[in-house]
């Protein structure tokens, strides 16, 4: 979800690309929404829920990524390990659960999130 | 019976479904995966406002789950398969001349098949007072919502569930997750009187009465009554007893059995059974060829299931025949074999369950039954040909799927039976499963589908749930799944139990081998010349583990940081609520009173919560992310250090108090343990390492149960190694006798070097030792071969690995602290550094906080949390 062409005017600014560790997460709060922010080697950043559905505790920024077999990247929930796609939100391991995406635009080392309309 | 008719070019002949539940979706899946949603134009109405959901699991929406969670539709499954989902209208009539059903919204729709997936309604005895407010039933969301909404009420506080059946137990956990104070009333002798015999049960009943539910057998409920005797509509609070003191009951829930809701079918005429349902065939279909029913509506042989399974596999032999492919066998007599999983316990029942309660039935019963441990095993064996005919199990339900295969007749018993009943002792006899056998009813994938899948290239579990969709029902297979994949692995040659992940195709001993050859220091490193793809929760923290085994550095640095687990990457453990626990070290568990009072000052000024831990160390839970960093400060102030409770890692050396002060030592354990425990604090493993010291042989320190095991002789220590408490315990093994004080520091750095480097990934010193057992045929000569007499040559090399974490190690948290750019990871909002998470809701138990569980969160989310700073 980088560079999304046109993001709404209501985006908000977040943090610096750099206050967010390679292939880790931060969390911000958007809108009092709590948003959870992933930035991959390739300076992308993705933007997901934070609260983790099976458990309502909000803690998916602090889950380690990974890959697929199809090279699709995802977060790992850190309490009971539900893997939700950082490109669709859905979990790969349970049909019953998603997170929802939110729109991210990165420019000038500045990272800005555009809420997803809320479910 | 009539085929249904397709006419070439003509519109597409329509299927209505009447109920749309679990047994109504799974009927619309089994025709979309057969491809017949082109076939026939599908509506499908539900009188419930939402689409089918998982009635099983309904008690989880009061364990933290959301309603939503339940779903058994993936979203869009509807429109993407072209199917016209009408919830909210349910139907009221048949009017089989014209071949259409009117709905509650007065709608009229034709149809060419119609499919009856009505369910089931609770029964609810006809005592006095059964309708009075504040009783309930418990079938579906509404239900549940209707009771939680009258549990809020701050007046109520005690549940009674009358039904001591499973769904009856299901609901009674709905009411203690409630926060109520739960009664269940069966009027049999016992809990689960269909399921259960009487030892059985009695397992059952002292597990469930450990869980805080009030159990009463035998009880016939007499009348509910209301504060006001005279009152008819008055709110119900007693239940009265037909003899025996009453009940209080602010809220009372029926789970007395289902009735079939048959009474569609019943006014249109269609023949139903003596005792209710809509009599199918083989095929599902009714007494009128253009209507089937499926599910707990229909009466198959006479009866009604009220099981899913049963459900699921009629929902597929009539999809098979909607889709023009009709199973030959039909709906054959359905396997009533059932695992549960109640209130966190393990019930399962299988074949014939009862066989050998009557002394006349030609069989040898087995029965194992340990109600400290809370596990009851019966198994009935046929005298004839030593065949299993049926069995139940409480408490441990391993062995489940096996045995059902065995009581079914898909798979041969094994001679050696009494080892599937009594606790292991020893190896038991490996027995295969045949490709015809189901290892999982509730999708019907058999072994043989599963070989194939693996034969095609299926290479984890999470593989042959993909290509067979088995496992993906209950679970209860999963196990079996596991082992399964394993021996068909193994016997094609490929040893991929030993891959970490399928990210790297080699195992951790072997990469930890790679990583010290190569010198690699960093993930990433790792990760391009050993791995493919961006790695895993998997791969990552045992990279991890390995590079800091290897004396690398901070943890948490570019490099190492982004393959630290959550709990290494915040020095801390995340408890279920987003918080963490802080446990300072404290060596030998010896501790000053100023560290104490320091210990009790910090969790007083930052509202944490304080329990002694097993290790004798003391835990502070409930810290917020951002608040660590001044906790740990605090922690450092007063001399004490990171614990490394949070890391696979050495963690404690337990002791007694040794010759010092007890009569009876004969060496200084106190002055041991800290040695130790001041040698290897922080040594990161393949998984977490305990240790003990007693000072004489009456071993209250339990060095036996621990990894490395040290106890006190007259002439010096006996060293044990590769115990374990825990989940499956394992008495400690004697390595070396009457060694000094070097030495026996020396055999444990070598001991200790050796498991880092050859165990596998999350395996203890105890299971790792099980496995050179199995490898080597004798553990304990073999590690005794190594680390005394260097039979390998390796022992230069252990020594150094441990040479070098001691001179090495520093307290991760006081390397944190002295360093801004470290501290700037821990805050709970990027944007918001100081800022709590306004969702973490405590509240104050026996003059403590805790997290606020679901229901209370729920009762709070319109007042001001009552957050602990």
């Amino acid at each position: 979800m980088t560079l999304v062409d046109r993001i709404p005017e209501t985006a908000v600014r977040v943090c610096r690309t750099d206050e967010i560790e390679v292939e880790r997460g931060v969390a911000a709060l958007v809108h009092d929404r709590q948003v959870a922010l992933f930035r991959l080697r390739d300076g992308s950043v993705h933007a997901v829920d934070h609260r983790d559905p099976a458990t309502g505790a909000n803690v998916i920024a602090r889950g380690l990524l990974g890959t697929t077999a199809d090279g699709e990247w995802f977060v790992a929930s850190p309490l009971y390990k539900h893997r939700y796609s950082l490109l669709d939100g859905r979990c790969l391991t349970d049909t019953a659960l998603s997170l929802a995406v939110h729109r991210v635009q990165v420019s000038a080392g500045v990272v800005k999130v555009a809420l997803a309309p809320s479910s | 019976m009539t085929e249904p008719t397709f006419h070439e070019g003509g519109p597409r002949p329509r299927l209505v479904v009447v109920g749309y539940g679990m047994v109504g979706h799974r009927l619309l899946e089994e025709l979309v995966a057969r491809g017949a949603n082109g076939r026939w134009a599908i509506t499908v109405f539900g009188e419930e406002p939402v689409v089918a959901y998982d009635r099983v699991r309904l008690s989880a929406v009061f364990d933290g789950g959301r309603p939503q969670d339940l779903s058994m539709a993936a979203p869009g499954f509807a429109e993407q398969n072209g199917i016209d989902v009408v919830v909210g209208e349910g139907v009221v009539a048949i009017d089989r001349t014209s071949r259409s059903v009117t709905t509650t919204g007065g709608r009229v729709e034709t149809y060419d098949h119609l499919v009856l997936a009505t369910g089931s309604t609770p029964f609810v005895p006809p005592v006095p007072g059964a309708s009075r407010p504040g009783t309930f039933v418990y079938r579906t969301l509404d239900d549940l919502a209707a009771i939680r909404s009258h549990a809020e009420q701050p007046s109520v506080r005690t549940g009674v569930v009358v039904g001591g059946g499973l769904l009856g137990l299901e609901a009674a956990n709905a009411l203690r997750l409630l926060g109520l104070e739960t009664h269940v009333v069966e009027m049999a002798p016992r809990l689960m009187p269909a399921q259960l015999d009487e030892s059985a049960s009695a397992v059952l009943r002292r597990k469930v009465e450990q869980r805080g539910i009030r159990v009463h057998t035998g009880v016939s409920t007499r009348a509910l009554t209301g504060a006001d005797p005279d009152d008819e509509g008055a709110t119900v609070c007693t239940l009265e007893r037909a003899d025996g003191p009453p009940i209080p009951a602010d809220i009372v829930v029926f789970s007395a059995g289902i009735r079939p809701r048959d009474e569609l079918a019943r006014n249109a005429g269609l023949e139903v059974g003596q005792r209710g349902g809509v009599v199918v065939d083989g095929q599902l279909a009714t007494s009128d060829s253009h209507i089937s029913a499926i599910g707990e509506v229909a009466s198959v042989e006479g009866r009604c299931l009220g099981l899913v399974a049963p459900g699921y596999g009629m929902a597929r032999v009539l999809a098979a025949r909607l889709a023009g492919q009709p199973e030959p066998g039909g709906f054959a007599t359905p396997d009533l074999s059932t695992k549960l999983k109640l209130l966190g316990i393990d019930v399962a029942s299988f074949g014939d369950a009862f066989a050998g309660s009557d002394p006349a039935d030609e069989v040898d019963l087995l029965t194992w039954s340990d109600t400290t441990a809370g596990v009851y095993k019966r198994l009935a064996r046929r005298r004839e040909d030593g065949r299993i005919v049926g069995g139940m199990l409480v408490g441990d339900a391993g062995d489940y799927q096996r045995l059902r295969l065995m009581a079914i007749g898909e798979m041969p018993t094994p001679d050696d039976l009494s080892s599937w009943v009594a606790p292991s002792t020893g190896p038991r006899q490996r027995a295969s499963v045949p490709d015809a056998a189901a290892v999982c009813s509730c999708e019907n994938v058999t072994a043989g589908r599963l070989r194939s899948a693996i034969a095609d290239g299926a290479r984890t579990v999470g593989d042959l749930q993909d290509c067979t969709s088995a496992g993906s029902g209950c679970a209860g297979c999963v196990p079996m799944l596991t082992s399964l994949l394993k021996d068909e692995l193994r016997a094609i040659g490929e040893v991929v139990s030993d891959t970490l992940c399928e990210h790297f195709s080699v195992s951790r001993q072997a990469l930890f081998d790679l990583v010290r050859v190569n010198g690699h220091r960093t993930w990433r490193d790792v990760l391009d010349a050993h791995g493919t793809g961006g790695g895993c929760d998997v791969c990552r923290p045992a990279v991890a583990s390995i590079l800091a085994s290897r004396a690398n550095g901070y943890v948490l640095d570019p490099g190492q940081g982004e393959a630290q687990d959550t709990n290494d990457h915040a020095l801390a453990n995340m408890q279920r609520n987003g918080t963490y626990s802080v446990i300072p070290r404290v060596p030998g568990g010896e501790i000053t009173p100023a560290q104490l009072i320091a210990l009790g000052e910090i969790a007083a000024d930052f509202g944490l919560y304080c329990k002694i831990t097993g290790g004798q160390r003391i835990d502070l839970l409930g810290a917020r992310l951002e608040q660590l960093p001044a906790i740990w400060q605090r922690v450092l102030d007063a001399g004490m250090e990171s614990g490394h409770a949070y890391g696979k890692a050495v963690r404690t050396v337990k002791s007694c108090v040794g010759e010092t002060w007890c009569r009876y030592g004969v060496q200084d354990s106190v002055t041991m343990a800290i040695r130790l425990e001041e040698r290897y604090r922080g040594l990161r493993a393949p998984h977490k390492l305990k240790l003990a010291v007693s000072g004489c042989t009456r071993e209250c320190a339990e060095a036996q149960s621990k990894d490395v095991g040290v106890i006190a002789t007259e002439r010096g220590w006996n060293l044990y190694v590769a115990g374990n408490g825990g989940k499956t315990p394992r008495h400690a093994t004697l390595l070396a006798t009457d060694l000094d004080d070097e030495v026996l520091v020396r055999v444990i750095d070598r001991f200790l070097a050796y498991y880092v480097r050859t165990a596998d990934r999350l395996q203890r010193t105890s299971t790792w030792f099980e496995a050179l057992q199995a490898s080597t045929g004798d553990a304990l000569a073999h590690v005794r071969s190594v680390v005394i007499d260097d039979a390998l040559g390796l022992c230069r090399e252990l020594d150094a690995e441990i040479a070098r974490h001691v001179e090495t190690y520093e307290c991760e948290w006081a390397a944190t602290l002295a360093d801004p750019t470290r501290l700037s990871r821990f805050h709970s909002f990027v944007n918001a550094p100081g800022a709590a998470d306004p969702e973490i809701v405590m509240v104050s138990e026996r003059g403590q906080p805790r997290p606020a569980r679901p229901e209370e969160l729920a009762r709070h989310a319109t007042q001001t949390p009552v957050a602990v700073r």
